[in-house]
């Protein structure tokens, strides 16, 4: 009769939680991400376009507004290509080779995670500003890189920094050498070895890195606000341009640019969506 | 895993591999760390003893200073603690359970992550106005929000959350069901169950979360000077006060700032990291 009891001892000890708390707890995290985390999205769209179409299509045709556009795509142009490529570099060193220091490079790289948007600005500042270590002397030689496009291009780069070295350093660890030292055991040389082998290997999570590093530079705040002096027209980028117009009681004008950023946002959460699920969630995923 | 069989030790910095490219990628990776990390931190640590040590204590312990260290640490620990039960909730059920739109679900975790802080400010901003949906419904019942510190709470909890909930996935998905299994044929109830198998084996994992959460907080600015009313010793945070400070030109004193917030986050983050070894020594 002992075969009775056995469901009856597994239904008063459950492994898992009643349907009804199941159900429950479900409303409740879907509630708080709805609450939380869509509603600012939604907030922003009906802002924008509280007025109609009309007042949206003028704030995107107003100078200054194409001016961020622009700036915030020179910037992004320039500093996520460069990061990508030294990211690479620094993946493949520490991904395919032992050497001393090894640890406390990867802690240095993914150091700017942990610095404030702010002080990854004012760093720059106190190199490069009017009272920095080289701003009277690049004043004197007639170089702007504090309240011009350098400066916004090395706050975004500090900013951006880890992204790609942080998705490839994992994968390349995990997926080992083996291939590349087959290429090269049947003649390849190194230059091969990396575009045929390597790179088609980790081409999503470059993609993914990319992605991620790129979202940042067009969105960033904190660190480009500090280096920019916020001149109109000429080194605002697009967050930036949100401010000015949110403090200038420009509602429309603010939201339709954040429209556009929050757009950014979520296109990159989709291509997001769709690169973990080709490749799953990289360990160092976080965006 | 690492390319096994393929290396032996031998003298000098770099133990001996096939592969080509060390020398050009070590040398790129070492300049653009170099030049793009170390040498502005640098400039941190150097530029607020030019001050003096008297200068820079001064500085730090200045009354509208002290206000802000306070308030930025302080709203970033208690948003990170709100996110810790949050966050435990959203990151169970979205690993645990299985039901429409929880892909949705867990790609807008992200959400914070991917939007402008900026954005994110300004929406914040709109929704707790006293004319906004939320700020309407909270003047109600007689609260307010935006202008005050705890606007500064409700954006740390906004961009805290994936912190958390992206730290537990990964561990709960991991956890051994079998420890579950054990407890209920012994014949815990499920409550007993996670109360005293599941919840200390993520014991670690929750102080990694609330780490993050909590460094991401104390540094946050974009998402919460829009909410924050930024009065000086009430809803001023810190990393505003080092933009302030700039603007006076008073770079060593936004460098002292600077400094004190980064060295405090590290210490706080080396503690959590000995609380959670601790931790993880003597889990189940």
């Amino acid at each position: 009769m002992s075969e009775t009891t056995v469901p009856a001892a597994v239904s008063l000890a459950p492994t898992a939680e009643r349907p009804a708390t199941r159900v429950a707890l479900i409303a409740l995290t879907l509630t708080l991400l709805v609450v939380l985390l869509l509603l600012p999205l939604i907030v922003v769209l009906t802002e924008a376009f509280a007025h109609g179409i009309g007042p949206v299509l003028h704030a995107l045709a107003d100078p200054d507004a194409l001016a961020a556009i622009e700036l915030t795509l020179i910037v992004a142009a320039i500093s996520v290509p460069v990061n990508t490529i030294c990211g690479v570099a620094a993946a493949w060193c520490i991904g395919r080779f032992r050497f001393r220091g090894r640890s406390l490079l990867i802690t240095v790289i993914e150091l700017p995670f942990s610095v404030s948007p702010v002080i990854s600005g004012l760093v720059w500042v106190l190199l490069f500003g009017a009272n920095g270590w080289l701003g009277p002397w690049l004043d004197r030689m007639g170089v702007r890189i504090i309240f011009a496009l350098p400066g916004l291009v090395l706050a975004t780069m500090f900013v951006t920094f880890p992204f790609v070295a942080r998705t490839l350093i994992p994968l390349m660890q995990d997926q080992g050498a083996s291939e590349e030292e087959a290429a090269l055991t049947l003649g390849a040389n190194g230059w091969q070895t990396f575009w045929r082998v390597t790179l088609p290997n980790i081409r999503w999570g470059l993609l993914y890195g990319v992605l991620l590093c790129n979202a940042r530079a067009m969105g960033e705040f904190g660190a480009v606000s500090v280096v920019s002096g916020h001149i109109r027209g000429v080194t605002m980028t697009m967050p930036l341009q949100v401010e000015a117009l949110f403090n200038d009681y420009d509602w429309v004008g603010a939201f339709t640019m954040a429209g556009l950023l929050s757009l950014l946002a979520l296109v990159t959460l989709a291509v997001k969506a769709f690169l973990e699920w080709r490749i799953g969630r990289p360990r160092g995923g976080l965006l | 895993m690492y390319g096994a069989g393929t290396r032996h030790q031998t003298s000098g910095i770099m133990r001996k591999s096939a592969l080509p490219g060390f020398a050009p990628s070590i040398s790129v990776t070492l300049a653009w760390v170099g030049l793009i990390v170390l040498l502005p931190l640098t400039s941190l640590a150097v530029r607020p003893w030019t001050l003096g040590l008297t200068g820079v204590w001064h500085s730090i312990t200045e009354p509208r200073v002290v206000a802000a260290l306070r308030l930025s640490f302080g709203t970033a620990a208690l948003a990170a603690a709100i996110n810790v039960p949050l966050g435990l909730l959203t990151a169970w059920v979205l690993v645990r359970y299985r039901f429409p739109g929880r892909n949705l679900a867990d790609s807008l975790i992200d959400m914070p992550l991917a939007l402008p802080t900026a954005v994110a400010g300004i929406a914040l901003a709109a929704l707790f106005s006293p004319r906004g949906w939320l700020g309407s419904l909270l003047q109600a019942i007689g609260i307010k929000v935006d202008y005050t510190p705890l606007g500064i709470l409700v954006a740390l909890i906004f961009v805290g959350l994936p912190f958390v909930v992206r730290t537990l996935e990964p561990v709960i998905m991991d956890l051994p069901r079998d420890a579950e299994e054990a407890a209920a044929t012994l014949g815990a109830t499920r409550i007993q169950t996670i109360w005293r198998i599941v919840l200390p084996s993520l014991g670690p994992a929750l102080i990694a979360g609330f780490g993050a959460a909590l460094a991401r907080g104390v540094g946050e600015y974009g998402s919460v000077i829009f909410i924050a009313g930024n009065m000086p010793m009430i809803s001023e945070i810190a990393p505003l006060l080092i933009v302030i400070r700039l603007e006076e030109l008073d770079y060593a004193g936004a460098a002292a700032l600077g400094l004190v917030m980064l060295l405090v986050s590290f210490a706080i983050l080396i503690l959590l990291n000995l609380l959670q070894a601790r931790m993880a020594r003597r889990a189940p």
